[in-house]
């Protein structure tokens, strides 16, 4: 505290930077050691405070009271609060009944379809469409925790101009200011930088402002883009196409690093769905699919790969090239990478086998002529058309992002740029390849204006930023995977004023205060009312393919006015969530006839290679003030709050490397420090980083966490490419729900390959550890009159995504503990999925087992509890009863799956107003020194049976969906009545392949499983499947700890 | 016990107490402490100490109910850690006054009355220790102190009498109960002598009030007996139910290593074996500081110290018995629990309370070493040591690896754990100072029934 501050040194270093230049220097002062030290001093308190969780914590709680009370004192008008009751009663509402709302969420530049719940006028959970194609109902984590970012604390408030507080007209003068500046040149000093746009009514609006501006450039960029697989169309076909997958279709699928199960690419929630159709078998089992896996990372496909073959980035290629030339593609051909020549002879055979039924997927991160050879692969064996179909993108303008972005730091450095305005949340002075210097080249423009939800580090870098407006907050639309336009509406009044996209876009336009919603809505009306045209025709944007493909069906002629009709079907599409007949047709893509040509050999890597990866949960860093989307253990290591360099246990024994060590990664002239998390399954002599984390400018959740990969991330390998490491001997605590890797022999997993499980269709009963006759207990079985609820999970479908540990989160109003609490084992989530690998630490076979609450029968956490807390309700649950919960944790110790969570401190957060606001009011929210646990989502039953019973009925089999089985891509978890044999559930229930976990211990569980069938090449070495005394990992003690716990 | 001839020339070679005492010095050595006016240095200094820990007990017990019990290291798995080992080892520990005051006075053990009333006290401080921790290892435990409880209550709710824990809540206050009650009423004959000998009118006054109007009649004497003979009788199977139903607690679950039926016997034998050594822990400096040698003699110290060792090998036999079971049961869920507790992340706690409660107690075999004071006072320690892991790898190792690989956890204790802890000890060593200097540490009046002259009345009786 008593270090002596030169305040004097520091000042005249400011002075001397001199007049208007001050704003902008006063990075580069700060960047110097003495004025680090300086802030560090002067708030010693706090700068602490923030590296510290459970201080975080408390900080979080102090300045969301000084918030509130900030608010009273504030400059602007608060809007007037009455607490009464509705004079005129909006429309459908009845307090204490949620409504149900239509939008789309776009991320990555593909919209997905969401159903989100209302209450009375507060968007509290998000679901997924049933109707929407992108969605069926289903979501993924993102969309499942963007409801919690807009209710984030830490969004920005209000429009600044360097830090000062202004009205939006200000924006408005002075962007018109900064236009009518470059008036003369036609625009040629204004770059708008924007998140990739698939929205047409955006795209359009850009288009609009290019025609006024014709010298105007539109840069899209992302840091996750998927400019490779563009590319590879475009390589493959002469022009950018969308590959769409039917994997139902699909025989055999190869992924070529590609994570379709997950959330990667477009898509995704459809192709896990068609996926897990063809993996829930019967007996006959004659419809198993064979996913062939070759990646560098162990991904969440990779997990439910029959036949996985680890391999670096670098050797995708080869090994594509290999199989091409064994499938006999004209003009391909290579030698497979070392070791791998049976695995891509098998594939090539199995591929050849299942002509017209088979598909080769490829990732994101593989260079463009992995993809082109796909695309070639793919027309060889007769998938195109069959399994695989092209269509034009979603996206409004397709581009090659990495030479947009480049072209603009080029065009900054030259002195062309004066204007630029940076709309998203794609945050470039954080994520733009490093050796861009974006941050630098960005501070040299004159008018920087920033939009997004943040005041990040783009933010910083700005003149002006305005808070932008969540997509639950504003009108906007969006193509999803297949070209279905989504309006997405909004669900709530801007909280903090933010504007959206279109609202900033149209300042550059002769309309500069049209909002959102006329946007959207007028450019519908121009484009659909008549039914004519398309919709990103107007603006001339749709490369000729897209319009060609995209002819809306005609609409009948009708008599009624037009904007009358347009009403009419305005409110169809809001009510449905999408735009009936806007998919895009199939291109008729035919292949480049010189296309081995045109594909150009990628470089090999030598020794240790680096993958640069999106993250599971935080995607780009855009989650990264999630604290749901934080806490989320990545559904492959575990791992969470942090990134870590993944690498395979080889590769950290050959460098003595543990879970933990923090290595140098040196890579094209860049250095970080990253700890290592030693992953079974990676490639070896590679390392896979997750970008997005080391926010500093995040939030005060996510500002600290992880390691900005970003900064060793350059342009010229965006995926991966050669680096070194180097140990440094620091160590750094990262933190993991699930350290331990085997299953140790225990048949909690039961699986079986294909052969032996159309032998033994009942091989899971026959895995028993103790076969018991006689089911005894001390007390009486209980009758059951009515319902009895039960569930059963799939494990050959379930893909371990975790979208439906988020959903539980949101529903079931779980807090968030941070990585100290999570490192005590005290994490809260009620629902988590176990992940064991079996087989050798090299290849090893992967299991996911979603495990909640298993609602046994004769529970052992009922009898124990001392005050009758935890009790059986008539209709089979374990109910706990929150305000009769003295905190014995009795219950916990006995309960076998260790899936009840106790509230060790205050873990909710019961101050910050905006989190109140979020909460699902049909679920208790817990206080501290309670214990709780997964209720089969009992508030959704209590519904049910009201209605019910409101219409005399008894509840209908699928009627109730608990919040995991809803967003369930995979449909891998079924809730319902068991003692309806008609029900779906109890069907499952009877399948040979049913199981319960820990049977022997009689506690009669309702959450049963159906063992896992794989279904590896028999041609290939497999690893023994698990379950009972089979087990290939026998030991009690796993190779190496998986954690550093 | 051994043949009887054995017995007499034991007798004959350390009487039960030392030759050269009447009745009046009997008296007078023990009612000195609570009459005078000393408060020696050493009793100063050690009060002192657990004062400082008992304050620092406070300070434990007020941030948690601050903050909840997460400043401990319990989590899940490991639910129940350094809380439940506490509270089983201090209830453990107060199994010897029991045991000695009720089923030895059964047994007309007559070495039994030097000891009885301090082994008495000791229980009670222990059950007050022990019962800190069911009450404040609970999440709310403003409600957990009465909600255990069977009161009448508007919304018709009960305890959960199937639980183990509610049958604690019986075994443990009514063990507390019977214990003070007992504890209280062999003081009686002895508080009106202190009340008849003291010179300040505070003191007469205070031991007055607690004689509850002891005259000493033959009335009275009769009543004594009929009530020493009930209450020994109602103490004698708490002595036994209570550590069974504290293994209950455990036994009746379903957790490997805790899912056990030798688990009642093996506490109970453990309870005893503990509480010897507690005694032996507390006789040992104290007959020394107060020169009571020849009361507190070699006999008691060479007669607790073989009843240790014979508890001991009953819960060395436990120990044998758990792995036995957990091979020949079968379940590959017992089997991985023995050897992770013995192989596993803990098993340095499994092998020291190997080495202590079944290597080094058969030292006790020898005769040289239970007559050495000062090596069985190291070893009384280091069985309390031994005793407290033995709850310790009962609960964290059973819990911390169970039956689902993915929920396996490891458990460290923090500064928390260790200041409740240490301050219970305080506590104790607070409260039994208090008993040293203001209550007859012995038995006066069951003292002066083994002297020759009180032997001759007797026979007489008769």
């Amino acid at each position: 505290m008593s270090v002596p501050i030169d305040i004097q040194a520091v000042r005249a270093r400011l002075e001397q930077q001199g007049g208007p230049q001050v704003w902008r220097s006063l990075e580069a002062v700060a960047d110097t050691a003495e004025f680090k030290q300086y802030l560090h001093r002067e708030f010693p308190t706090n700068a602490s405070e923030w590296l510290d969780p459970v201080g975080r914590r408390s900080f979080l709680k102090l300045m969301s009271a000084s918030m509130a009370l900030a608010g009273v004192t504030a400059c602007t008008v608060q809007p007037t609060e009455l607490i009464v009751p509705y004079v005129r009663q909006p429309e459908e509402e009845i307090p204490g009944r949620p409504l149900y709302f239509a939008t789309a969420m776009s991320l990555g530049g593909v919209a997905t379809g969401l159903l989100v719940e209302s209450h009375e006028g507060r968007p509290t959970k998000v679901e997924g469409n049933p109707d929407h194609p992108a969605s069926q109902g289903a979501t993924d984590l993102f969309a499942q925790g963007s409801v919690l970012t807009l209710y984030d604390p830490d969004r920005s408030q209000a429009i600044t101009q360097l830090g000062e507080i202004r009205p939006w007209s200000a924006v408005i003068a002075a962007v018109r200011g900064g236009l009518s500046a470059q008036s003369a040149t036609k625009g040629a000093g204004l770059r708008i930088l924007t998140e990739t746009v698939n929205s047409p009514s955006l795209a359009a609006q850009i288009q609009q402002v290019l025609q006024l501006q014709p010298s105007a450039k539109w840069i899209q960029w992302e840091p996750v883009s998927r400019d490779n697989a563009r590319a590879g169309t475009r390589t493959a076909f002469g022009e950018f196409l969308e590959p769409v997958y039917d994997l139902t279709k699909a025989d055999v699928i190869l992924s070529l690093d590609a994570d379709f199960l997950a959330s990667e690419g477009a898509g995704n929630l459809l192709y896990a769905r068609q996926f897990a159709s063809r993996r829930k078998v019967d007996e006959s089992a004659d419809n198993l699919n064979r996913l062939y896996v070759v990646e560098p990372n162990h991904s969440v496909t990779g997990g439910r790969a029959d036949n996985r073959l680890p391999l670096k980035s670098s050797q995708v290629e080869a090994f594509a090239r290999a199989v091409a030339q064994q499938v006999g593609v004209a003009g391909i051909s290579g030698a497979a990478p070392a070791g791998s020549d049976p695995f891509a002879e098998a594939v090539a055979k199995d591929l050849v086998a299942h002509r017209g039924r088979a598909v080769v997927m490829v990732g994101d991160a593989q260079p463009p002529a992995v993809h082109a050879i796909a695309h070639a692969l793919n027309a060889a064996i007769g998938a195109a058309g069959a399994t695989v179909s092209y269509l034009p993108t979603p996206e409004a303008v397709p581009s090659d992002q990495n030479a947009a972005l480049r072209e603009l730091v080029t065009d900054i450095e030259a002195g062309r740029v004066q204007m630029l305005v940076i709309v998203g949340e794609a945050n470039p002075v954080m994520s733009a390849p490093a050796d861009f210097k974006f941050a630098e080249a960005m501070s040299k423009v004159a008018l920087r204006i920033h939009s997004g939800l943040f005041f990040d580090e783009t933010a910083t870098l700005s003149h002006w930023h305005v808070p932008a407006a969540h997509y639950l907050e504003a009108w906007s639309d969006g193509r999803s995977f297949d070209g279905t336009v989504s309006i997405v509406q909004p669900l709530i009044q801007p909280l903090y004023g933010g504007k959206s996209a279109h609202e900033i876009i149209a300042t550059l336009s002769e309309r500069p205060e049209r909002n959102g919603y006329d946007v959207v809505r007028e450019f519908w009306m121009a484009n659909r009312a008549g039914g004519a045209g398309e919709a990103g025709q107007a603006g001339g944007v749709v490369p000729a393919a897209t319009a060609a493909a995209t002819t809306a069906p005609a609409q009948p002629a009708q008599p009624a006015s037009p904007a009358a009709t347009f009403e009419l079907s305005w409110r169809k599409w809001l009510h449905d969530g999408f735009i009936a007949g806007t998919a895009f047709t199939p291109a008729p893509a035919v292949l480049a006839p010189d296309v081995a040509t045109r594909i150009t050999t990628g470089v090999a890597v030598e020794g240790v290679e680096i993958n640069f990866r999106r993250d599971e949960t935080i995607y780009d860093g855009r989650f990264a003030n999630n604290g749901w989307l934080q806490e989320l253990p990545k559904p492959v290591t575990k791992l969470t709050w942090d990134n870590a360099a993944l690498m395979a246990p080889s590769t950290a024994e050959a460098n003595h490397l543990q879970t933990g060590d923090l290595i140098a990664i040196a890579h094209d002239g860049r250095t970080l420090n990253v700890p290592v998390w030693i992953t079974p399954g990676h490639a070896k002599d590679a390392i896979t980083v997750s970008v997005g984390y080391g926010r500093t400018k995040a939030g005060r959740v996510g500002n600290g966490a992880g390691f900005n990969t970003y900064a060793l991330r350059g342009s010229a390998a965006p995926w991966f490419g050669a680096a070194t490491i180097t140990k440094t001997g620091d160590t750094y605590d990262l933190v993991g729900t699930q350290d331990h890797w085997s299953i140790e022999g225990r048949n909690i997993i039961r699986s079986a390959t294909l052969e032996d499980f159309k032998a033994k269709p009942a091989f899971a009963k026959e895995m028993e550890h103790l076969k018991l006759d006689k089911r005894i207990s001390l007390y009486a079985d209980k009758e059951y009159q009515g319902d009895q609820w039960g569930m059963a999970i799939d494990m050959n479908a379930c893909t371990g995504c975790s979208a439906c540990i988020i959903a539980c989160v949101a529903e079931n109003n779980i807090p968030v503990v941070g990585k100290l609490q999570v490192s005590k084992n005290r994490e809260m989530h009620w629902l988590r999925i176990d992940r064991y690998f079996a087989g050798n630490l090299d290849t090893p076979d992967t299991y996911y087992q979603p495990m909640p609450c298993q609602q046994c029968e004769n529970a052992p956490c009922e009898v124990v509890c001392p005050v009758a807390a935890t009790v059986h309700s008539d209709e089979g649950l374990n109910d706990m009863v929150y305000n009769r919960c003295v905190g014995t944790r009795y219950c916990s110790n006995n309960c076998p799956w260790k899936v009840r969570r106790f509230n060790f401190l205050l873990f909710q957060d019961w101050n910050t107003p905006q989190f109140k606001l979020q909460r699902n009011p049909d679920v208790t929210v817990r206080s501290r020194g309670i214990m709780e646990k997964c209720t089969y989502c009992v508030q959704r039953i209590n519904a049910a049976r009201i209605q019910s019973k409101r219409e005399d009925r008894a509840i209908r089999d699928g009627e109730i969906v608990t919040a995991c089985q809803a967003v369930c891509p995979t449909g891998a978890i079924v809730f319902g009545n068991i003692n309806d044999p008609n029900s779906q559930v109890a069907k499952l229930k009877a399948s040979p392949r049913n199981y319960a976990t820990l049977e022997d211990l009689n506690t009669r569980p309702r959450t049963t499983y159906l063992a896992a069938v794989r279904n590896p090449n028999p041609a290939l070495p497999a690893n023994p499947m698990v379950g009972g005394h089979h087990a290939a990992t026998e030991s009690h003690e796993p190779a190496a700890p998986g954690g550093g716990h | 016990m051994a043949n009887h001839s054995h017995n007499t020339a034991l007798l004959e070679e350390t009487p039960v107490i030392l030759p050269g005492h009447d009745f009046e010095t009997v008296t007078e050595t023990i009612a000195e402490i609570p009459l005078s006016k000393r408060f020696p240095l050493g009793w100063i200094g050690v009060l002192l100490i657990g004062v400082g820990l008992a304050g620092m007990l406070h300070m434990a017990l007020g941030y948690l109910l601050l903050k909840g019990i997460g400043i401990w290291g319990n989590n899940v798995p490991v639910g129940w850690a350094f809380d439940i080992i506490n509270f089983v080892w201090w209830i453990g520990i107060g199994h010897a006054g029991t045991l000695i005051s009720a089923i030895l006075l059964l047994f007309k053990q007559q070495w039994r009355m030097s000891i009885s009333r301090f082994a008495e006290a000791m229980t009670i401080f222990a059950v007050a220790c022990a019962a800190i921790f069911p009450v404040f290892h609970t999440g709310r435990p403003w409600l957990a102190a009465y909600w255990l409880f069977p009161y009448p209550n508007a919304m018709g709710l009960w305890p959960q009498f199937k639980s183990p824990l509610i049958w604690d809540v019986f075994a443990v206050s009514t063990y507390a109960t019977v214990s003070i009650v007992f504890w209280y009423i062999g003081m009686i004959p002895d508080m009106a002598t202190l009340r008849d000998r003291a010179v300040s009118r505070v003191k007469a006054t205070i031991y007055g009030m607690l004689s509850l109007g002891w005259r000493g009649s033959a009335r009275h004497w009769h009543r004594y007996e009929v009530a020493s003979l009930i209450l020994a009788g109602l103490s004698t199977p708490l002595v036994l139910s209570v550590h069974t139903v504290v293994s209950f607690d455990f036994a009746v679950s379903v957790i490997p290593g805790w899912h056990a039926t030798i688990f009642p016997p093996y506490f109970v034998a453990g309870a005893i074996y503990a509480g010897f050594a507690m005694v032996l822990t507390l006789a040992i400096p104290v007959r020394r500081f107060y020169g009571m040698e020849s009361l507190i003699t070699m006999r008691h110290i060479d007669n607790m110290a073989k009843i240790t060792l014979a508890t001991g090998l009953m819960v060395g036999y436990g120990y044998g018995v758990e792995a036995f079971f957990a091979w020949y049961s079968g379940s590959p869920h017992e089997r991985f629990m023995m050897w992770n507790r013995m192989f596993g992340p803990y098993a340095w706690s499994y092998w020291t309370l190997i080495a202590i409660n079944v290597v080094m107690i058969q030292l006790l075999w020898l005769k040289s070493v239970r007559q050495n004071n000062g090596l069985l006072f190291v070893m009384s320690l280091f069985i309390g040591i031994g005793m407290w892991l033995e709850r310790f790898v009962i609960i964290v190792t059973s819990l911390n690896r169970d039956f689902i690989p993915a929920s396996w956890g490891m458990y460290y204790p923090t500064q928390w754990d260790f200041m409740t802890f240490f301050g219970t000890i305080g506590l104790f060593l607070t409260l039994f100072l208090l008993f040293l200097r203001f209550v007859p540490m012995i038995s006066i009046f069951e003292v002066k029934m083994l002297l020759p002259q009180s032997k001759v009345k007797h026979d007489h009786v008769h």
